[in-house]
C-alpha cells in the first residue's frame, strides 16, 4: 500500500504545558531536518497534538521511516491514508478499503479506536469507533471484535480530513534536539562516549565534541574512527562541531614530570579542562563524558572525583551506573559498536600506567600538578591554538 | 609509498592487467562456448596451464585453478580427506598453518578424525623426528606449508616427503606454497608432493586467482568441493575466470623468469634491514636470520610500553608513508595471538609487538634505508 501521510505521535512532549508549542516546534524541525536528505516532497505540519507529515508523489517508504527512528521526541510513526471528509458513508468506505488492503488474511480480532480532533464533527468518538466496527463486520465477517486484546487496532481520526491507521512505528522517544541547550562531549574511539552522546541528545540537548589525537602513538585511522563515530552520533543529534586536539606533547610532559601511576588521572584533568575551554567558546552548558562508576581505575568514585575538581561547568555523565553490557546493548541499537571495536588504539588506551592509582586524593593530585608548573600553560596553548575543528553531519 | 606488505598482498603486475582487460573487453567468450570467441577463451586458459606446468615440471592437465589460496587449501584437504577416509583416521599437519589450512583439518577433527599437529623449533621449523614419530597405520594426509606467512620459516618438505612416502606412499602429502611460490624453485614430483597450493596476488597477480596442483595419480579419487558443469575435468566447477587466470598465468611467468636475480635482490633488501636494525636497543628479528629463511620476509618483535604492533605499524604509516603488517595480515583485522609466535616460544609480552616486513622485487634497497631510519626514529619514541 502507498501511504500518503505519515501521523507522528509524541511522548513527553504531550505532558509539557503551555510551553508545549515551543517543543512541538523543535520536533517539526527536526523532523525536517531528518527528511531533508530523503528524496520526496514532504510538508510537515503541527495538528492538535500530533504532527502530519504529508508526501507529494513517490518516495521511499523505508528510507523515510528509518530517517524518523532517528529523531529524538518521536514515540510512534503511523503510515497514514488519508481521505477527504465526505460524509460518515464516504469515511467507512474508506476504512472498509484500507482494511482490504492492508491486511491480506482477515481472520484476526480488532477494535477501532476514534478519535475526533473536529469538535464540531456530528458524531461522537465512540460512536464513530462503534459504528465503523459494525460496518467492518459486515464487510469481513471472518473478522471478529476484541476491545481488551485486539490482534489489530484500526485507528480512524477526524480532523479536516480522515486520516486512518494500524500501525505504529516504534520511534526512539526523549526530547526533540535543540530544546535543551548545547553540551560538550568528550568523544573517544571506545564504546561509552558515543553512547554517552546520544543519551544526552536523547534529552534534547544540542552537542559539540571533543577528540584528543596523540600522534605518532594514535593514528589518522584512529582519528577518522572518532569522526565516524560522530557522524553515527550525528545521525541522532544533529550536526556537530568535532574539535580535534593535539594531546602528544601534554601527554609526554605529564609522562615525564609525574608519577606514572597518576598519568591518567592528571591527564584526564587536562582533557577536562581543555574540553571545558571549547565548551565555553561553544556556548555550551556543560560536558558530557562516556564514564561509568568502577568500569576502570579513572572512574572509580575517587577518580571521577579528582577529574571533575577542575570543571567549573557541570559534568553530565548519562551512563554512570550502567553495565558494560547495557552499554553495548545501546551502542549496538545505534549502529556504533562495529565502529568503536576498530583495533585503533587512542592516547587514553597508549599512555596507560601498569598500576593506575584507583583512590587518589584531591590534594596529592593538585599538589603534583604543580610539577608541570613550567611548561603546562604554554603546551595547554599550544593544544588549544591548534585545534582542527571538523563539522560531522 | 612504500609498501613492505607483499606476503599480504602483491601490487598486479602491469603485463597482467593489459591481459586482463584484453579479456574482459575483447576476448570475453566463454571458455565453454562452442564458437570462435569460446576458443580463445579456452586458449588462454590452455596457455597459463602450460605456462604453470612447465615452471612446476608437470603436466598441463595436474593443474586446477581456483579463486586463490583459501579454496586451495579447502578443496586440498576436504577433497583429499575425504578420498582416504575410508583408509585411515588421522591427519597430520602443523600448529604454523594458516587458517585456511587449519580450520578445515579442524572441522574434520570435530567430526571424529584425529589430528597430530606438529610443532617447531625457536625459528620456526618442524622437527623431522616428530613427525616421522606421528606417522601411524591410519594416517592419509598430512599437510605441511613451505613457507610461514608471518616469520619466513622454510620447511624441509622434501626430507619430510621422504619420511612421509617411505613410511605409506598411499599418504597424500599436501604443501600450502602460497608464499613460497615465485619465491623458490617447486618440483612437485621430484619432490614427492600430491597436492600443491598457490595464490595469484601473492604475486603480482589479481585476487581471486589461484591454482593447484593435484599428481594425476590420486587425480581419480580426489572429492571435488565445487559441483557444477564440470569445469576444471570436474575437479572445480563453475565457469573460469579467464581474466584472472590468463593474468596468473603471466604473473607465474614473469616470477620465474627472473627467480635467481629475484630471489637475490630479496635476500640483500632482507640481510640489509636485519642488520640496520639489529642495534635499536628491543628489536629482535625472529626465525633464521640467514638463507634457512625465506627470502621476502622478516618477522620483528620490539620490546617497549607503546611497541604494540596495531600502534607501530599506524605510526610507520603516518609518519613515513610505509606499510607493513602486524604480524600476519590474514586474520580480518581480528587482532589474534599468533600460533606462529607462540610455536617459536616468543615471549607472552612480544606476541602482540611483532611486524612483519614483506618484500617483493620491486622494493628498493632505499625503501629498505627509510624502514631502518624511521624504525630508529619511531622505536625509542614509542619505547618511553
Amino acid at each position: 500500500m502507498t501511504y500518503q501521510a505519515f501521523l507522528i505521535k509524541y511522548s513527553e512532549i504531550g505532558v509539557k504545558g503551555k510551553n508545549r508549542y515551543v517543543f512541538e516546534d523543535a520536533l517539526v524541525r527536526q523532523i525536517k531536518r531528518s527528511l531533508y536528505p530523503v528524496e520526496g516532497n514532504f510538508v510537515v505540519k503541527k495538528q492538535s497534538g500530533r504532527i502530519f507529515i504529508s508526501v507529494e508523489g513517490e518516495y521511499d517508504y523505508d528510507e523515510a521511516v528509518a530517517a524518523l527512528q532517528h529523531v529524538f521526541g518521536i514515540s510512534a510513526i503511523c503510515p497514514t491514508v488519508v481521505v477527504p471528509d465526505e460524509g460518515f458513508d464516504a469515511m467507512a468506505e474508506a476504512v472498509i478499503k484500507y482494511v482490504d488492503e492492508e491486511f491480506e488474511d482477515k481472520n484476526f480480532s480488532f477494535k477501532v479506536m476514534g478519535r475526533r480532533a473536529n469538535k464540531q464533527y456530528p458524531m461522537t468518538s465512540m460512536e464513530v469507533a462503534a459504528e465503523i466496527g459494525a460496518r467492518l463486520l459486515d464487510a469481513f465477517p471472518e473478522m471478529h471484535v476484541d476491545v481488551h486484546k485486539p490482534d489489530r487496532i484500526i485507528y480512524v481520526e477526524v480532523r479536516e480530513n480522515i486520516a486512518i491507521y494500524s500501525t505504529e512505528i516504534p520511534g526512539p522517544c526523549g526530547m526533540p534536539v535543540g530544546t535543551a541547550g548545547k553540551a560538550m562531549l568528550l568523544l573517544s574511539g571506545g564504546i561509552d562516549s558515543p553512547v554517552a552522546g546520544y543519551m544526552i541528545s536523547k534529552r534534547g540537548v544540542t552537542l559539540s565534541a571533543t577528540y584528543f589525537h596523540a600522534p605518532p602513538y594514535t593514528s589518522e585511522q584512529a582519528k577518522q574512527k572518532v569522526v565516524d563515530l560522530a557522524k553515527l552520533v550525528a545521525k541522532y543529534s544533529g550536526p556537530i562541531d568535532l574539535h580535534i586536539v593535539n594531546f602528544t606533547d601534554i601527554q609526554l610532559y605529564i609522562y615525564q614530570q609525574c608519577a606514572h601511576e597518576e598519568l591518567t588521572i592528571i591527564m584526564r584533568r587536562y582533557m577536562m579542562r581543555i574540553a571545558e575551554h571549547f565548551a565555553k567558546e561553544n556556548d555550551c552548558l556543560g560536558l558530557v563524558t562516556g564514564e561509568s562508576i568502577g568500569q576502570v581505575a579513572s572512574q572509580t568514585m575517587q577518580s571521577l572525583n579528582c577529574t571533575n575538581a577542575v570543571c567549573s561547568l557541570p559534568v553530565y555523565r548519562p551512563l554512570i551506573a550502567f553495565d558494560k553490557q547495557d552499554i553495548v546493548d545501546i551502542s549496538e541499537k545505534i549502529d556504533t559498536y562495529e565502529t568503536s571495536i576498530l583495533p585503533y588504539e587512542d592516547c587514553c588506551t597508549i599512555f596507560v600506567a601498569k598500576h593506575p592509582v584507583t583512590k587518589p586524593k584531591l590534594e596529592a593530585i593538585e599538589k603534583h600538578e604543580h610539577l608541570l608548573d613550567e611548561k603546562i600553560d604554554e603546551l595547554m596553548k599550544q593544544a588549544i591554538d591548534s585545534v582542527e575543528i571538523i563539522k560531522v553531519q | 609509498m612504500i609498501y613492505f606488505d607483499n606476503s599480504a598482498t602483491t601490487r598486479c603486475a602491469d603485463e597482467a592487467v593489459e591481459i586482463m582487460k584484453t579479456c574482459l573487453q575483447e576476448d570475453f567468450g566463454n571458455p565453454s562456448s562452442l564458437h570462435g570467441m569460446g576458443a580463445k577463451g579456452k586458449d588462454y586458459l590452455k596457455e597459463s596451464r602450460e605456462a604453470i606446468a612447465s615452471i612446476l615440471k608437470v603436466q598441463p592437465k595436474e593443474i586446477y585453478f581456483t579463486s586463490g589460496g583459501t579454496e586451495g587449501n579447502n578443496l586440498a584437504i576436504k577433497g583429499g580427506v575425504e578420498a582416504k577416509k575410508r583408509r585411515g583416521n588421522h591427519i597430520i599437519t602443523t600448529k604454523i598453518e594458516h587458517a585456511s589450512v587449519l580450520n578445515p583439518v579442524k572441522a574434520f577433527e570435530k567430526q571424529g578424525m584425529e589430528v597430530t599437529y606438529l610443532g617447531t623449533d625457536e625459528y620456526g621449523v618442524i622437527n623431522l623426528d616428530e613427525l616421522k614419530a606421528a606417522l601411524r597405520e591410519d594416517t592419509i594426509f598430512v599437510s605441511i606449508m613451505m613457507v610461514n606467512n608471518e616469520i619466513g620459516a622454510l620447511q624441509p618438505i622434501e626430507e619430510a616427503s621422504k619420511i612421509i612416502k617411505g613410511f605409506n606412499k598411499d599418504i597424500i602429502f599436501h604443501v600450502d606454497s602460497i608464499q613460497a611460490f615465485g619465491k623458490m624453485k617447486i618440483l612437485p614430483k621430484k619432490m614427492g608432493i600430491d597436492i600443491v597450493t598457490v595464490s595469484g596476488h601473492k604475486i603480482h597477480g589479481p585476487k581471486g586467482s589461484g591454482f593447484i596442483y593435484i599428481n594425476e595419480e590420486i587425480y581419480n579419487i580426489m572429492v571435488p568441493q565445487i559441483l557444477g558443469g564440470g569445469h576444471e575435468r570436474g575437479m572445480r566447477s563453475g565457469t573460469e575466470n579467464v581474466p584472472a587466470i590468463a593474468a596468473l598465468g603471466i604473473a607465474s611467468k614473469l616470477a620465474y623468469e627472473k627467480l635467481d636475480e629475484n630471489r637475490n635482490h630479496l635476500y640483500s633488501m632482507r640481510n640489509h634491514l636485519i642488520e640496520g636494525i639489529s642495534g635499536i636497543e628491543g628489536v629482535s628479528v625472529n626465525g633464521h636470520l640467514d638463507e634457512n629463511s625465506a627470502p621476502q620476509i622478516v618477522s620483528v618483535s620490539i620490546k617497549g610500553n607503546r611497541t604494540r604492533a596495531h600502534v607501530i605499524l599506524n605510526a610507520l604509516q603516518d609518519n613515513y608513508g610505509i606499510y607493513v603488517s602486524a604480524g600476519s595480515a590474514c586474520s580480518s583485522n581480528k587482532p589474534a595471538i599468533s600460533e606462529t609466535l607462540k610455536s617459536i616460544g616468543l615471549e607472552k609480552d612480544l606476541l602482540e609487538r611483532t611486524i612483519r616486513f614483506s618484500f617483493c622485487p620491486e622494493n628498493t634497497m632505499e625503501e629498505v634505508d627509510s624502514a631502518i631510519a624511521a624504525l630508529k626514529e619511531l622505536v625509542p619514541m614509542m619505547q618511553l
